[in-house]
């Protein structure tokens, strides 16, 4: 077993842009990284990062221009590696023709998979991400919401080792996105490492043992996500039952009215919720959803760069 | 290499799914049928015009099938970037390359053969209809079993043309891949011309250059044997044999190069 399922050394990618004097552009700039075996790590980072990048270049999607890339001890690329790892792209596309078992079963044969043991592997993971019932359907007539599902089962038709999920919530609708954490979480439990990328934090925050943070191609932190000080910024409150009045007497201004007698409330930093719920209560409201306003990754990195022994790494 | 196989049942699994085959395997059938009546207003020549339309639209609709489903094979999987979790499986981008070469070969086949039983129908259906005394008027009978080595020569070609669409669509886009395909096609069923180019011209620069040409680029004339076969002449097994050997060794360096461009690609 080796020490590490994904390791990254160094690892540089340059793309040429410009169609008459095409010049290097590094979307990636030495990035080392490790992973170990069980481990969630969220591989976070604003839009054009370079996480698309990093995990085409894990794939052999891409060729590094310098520096290596490892998966469970062997070359990124390794045939052997890739019977052993499950790649979610990012907005997954597939074959209109074919049905969801069907490019399933296909996908199990080439892992050396049987006809009958394809086809019942395919089940069960149609079943699993809640696909069972549209399973004979072309995926031409897949919602967008439906491939990703389709994705997500693919990347476990050969109960890989290793799962890399490109924005696994991309495209999703709540329910969708609750499901898929859900999964995240499973694959957790059964021992498997999981890489998954996405720009956004509080995916991160429900399911990570660990970030990297990458900006403009460079990786400007790793840890546990607690240890990196994401400033809160307040709270989005909404709550339900009441009319702005009491709100007033509450002393709570930033209110913004939805229908049906709901309102949302910013809370600001200095006004923490835990003094708030009760006295809520007291009025008859009922909360409805509670949410922590961070700072964007953008805004955290801006900040390490301004003062960067505010924040661990 | 298991998964070759695998990826070739794919292909065929994809294409005959797919509408664009239909129309032309349906629109080929029903013009080798209607060479039929064609036929009929051509006292004395009926079948020499349903054995020439027939055979024509086998290749030409056979092209067509080449170059559209032939491109389509990598660079749509490219540009739709369903390639990104194919190529996470364990599979070699060569085996990639040869598994989309022998799907499509497959197809062509089965279309091929769902094409030659239309025309050995129609023309059988003819021999059927028609008085032994009017048979005898015939150069050569109806259902002449030389019209397969015409056939296997048809999809001699086709397969080279796959290999060239395939090529094209290994490093360009599908547009640019079929607008190359299309230019080779027509080159090469003229490419005899470029032969004979120093009777033409003075400049030996250029004569040269035709030269290099004609050996260079694919010579697709050979293959069509058409007209031998419908005025009863004579086609040697060994000038078959010699066709389909230049067949294979220019397919063979057309997937080398495939292979060889597609292992080195980015996939931005």
């Amino acid at each position: 077993m080796p020490r590490y399922a994904i390791r990254l050394q160094e690892l540089t990618k340059d793309f040429p842009v410009g169609f008459w004097r095409p010049r290097p552009v590094r979307a990636l700039d030495g990035v080392s990284l490790e992973v170990e075996p069980g481990e969630v790590l969220g591989f976070l980072g604003p839009n054009g990062a370079g996480k698309t990048t990093t995990l085409k270049l894990l794939m052999q999607l891409i060729y590094p221009t310098s520096g290596r890339a490892e998966i469970l001890g062997r070359p990124a690329g390794d045939v052997e590696a890739r019977r052993r790892l499950g790649y979610l792209p990012e907005q997954p596309y597939f074959y209109d023709n074919l049905t969801a078992e069907e490019l399933l079963v296909y996908f199990g044969r080439l892992f050396g998979l049987s006809a009958h043991d394809a086809r019942s592997r395919a089940a069960t993971l149609l079943d699993r991400v809640g696909l069972g019932a549209a399973r004979r359907w072309q995926l031409r007539k897949y919602s967008k919401g439906m491939l990703q599902r389709v994705g997500i089962a693919q990347a476990l038709v050969n109960d890989p080792e290793v799962l890399f999920l490109d924005e696994p919530m991309s495209g999703l609708d709540p329910v969708g996105r609750r499901d898929t954490r859900e999964l995240i979480r499973a694959l957790k439990h059964e021992g498997r490492t999981v890489f998954f990328s996405s720009h956004i934090l509080s995916d991160a925050e429900a399911l990570c043992s660990r970030v990297a943070i990458l900006v403009k191609g460079r990786l400007v932190a790793t840890g546990r996500l607690a240890d990196l000080a994401f400033e809160i910024l307040g709270w989005e409150l909404i709550v339900t039952g009441t009319d702005d009045g009491i709100l007033t007497v509450l002393g709570l201004d930033a209110v913004t009215t939805v229908a049906d007698g709901r309102f949302v409330i910013n809370l600001p930093v200095d006004r923490p919720p835990d003094q708030l719920l009760p006295e809520l209560g007291r009025h008859g409201l009922r909360v409805v959803s509670l949410t922590p306003r961070h700072e964007s990754l953008e805004e955290f990195f801006m900040r390490l760069v301004e003062h960067p022994q505010e924040t661990a790494s | 290499m298991a998964v070759i196989p695998q990826i070739a049942l794919q292909v065929f699994r994809e294409s005959v799914r797919d509408k664009v085959l239909y129309n032309l395997v349906l629109f080929a059938v029903m013009l080798i049928a209607a060479s039929y009546l064609i036929g009929q207003l051509t006292a004395g020549q009926d079948v020499k015009i349903i054995k020439d339309l027939g055979l024509g639209a086998t290749q030409v609709f056979g092209l067509f099938i080449a170059v559209f489903i032939g491109i389509g094979l990598v660079s749509k999987e490219v540009e739709r970037r369903s390639i990104y979790s194919l190529l996470a499986k364990p599979v070699r981008r060569y085996e990639l390359v040869l598994g989309k070469y022998a799907g499509l070969v497959l197809t062509l086949a089965v279309n091929i053969a769902v094409m030659a039983v239309a025309l050995y129908a129609v023309l059988g259906y003819m021999a059927w209809v028609e008085t032994e005394e009017f048979r005898q008027s015939w150069e050569a009978p109806a259902t002449d079993p030389a019209m397969l080595l015409a056939i296997f020569l048809i999809f001699a070609q086709l397969m080279l043309v796959t290999a060239i669409a395939l090529f094209f669509s290994t490093f360009l886009g599908p547009i640019l891949s079929a607008m190359l395909t299309f230019g080779l096609i027509v080159v090469g069923h003229f490419n005899a011309d470029l032969r004979n180019f120093e009777n033409v011209v003075d400049s030996r620069a250029a004569a040269y250059l035709a030269k290099v040409l004609y050996y260079v680029l694919p010579n697709l004339a050979p293959f069509d044997v058409k007209a031998e076969v419908v005025h009863a002449q004579p086609v040697s097994l060994g000038y078959v044999a010699l066709t389909t050997g230049y067949a294979v060794t220019y397919i063979g360096a057309l997937l080398l190069a495939a292979m060889f461009i597609f292992a080195r690609r980015d996939f931005k």
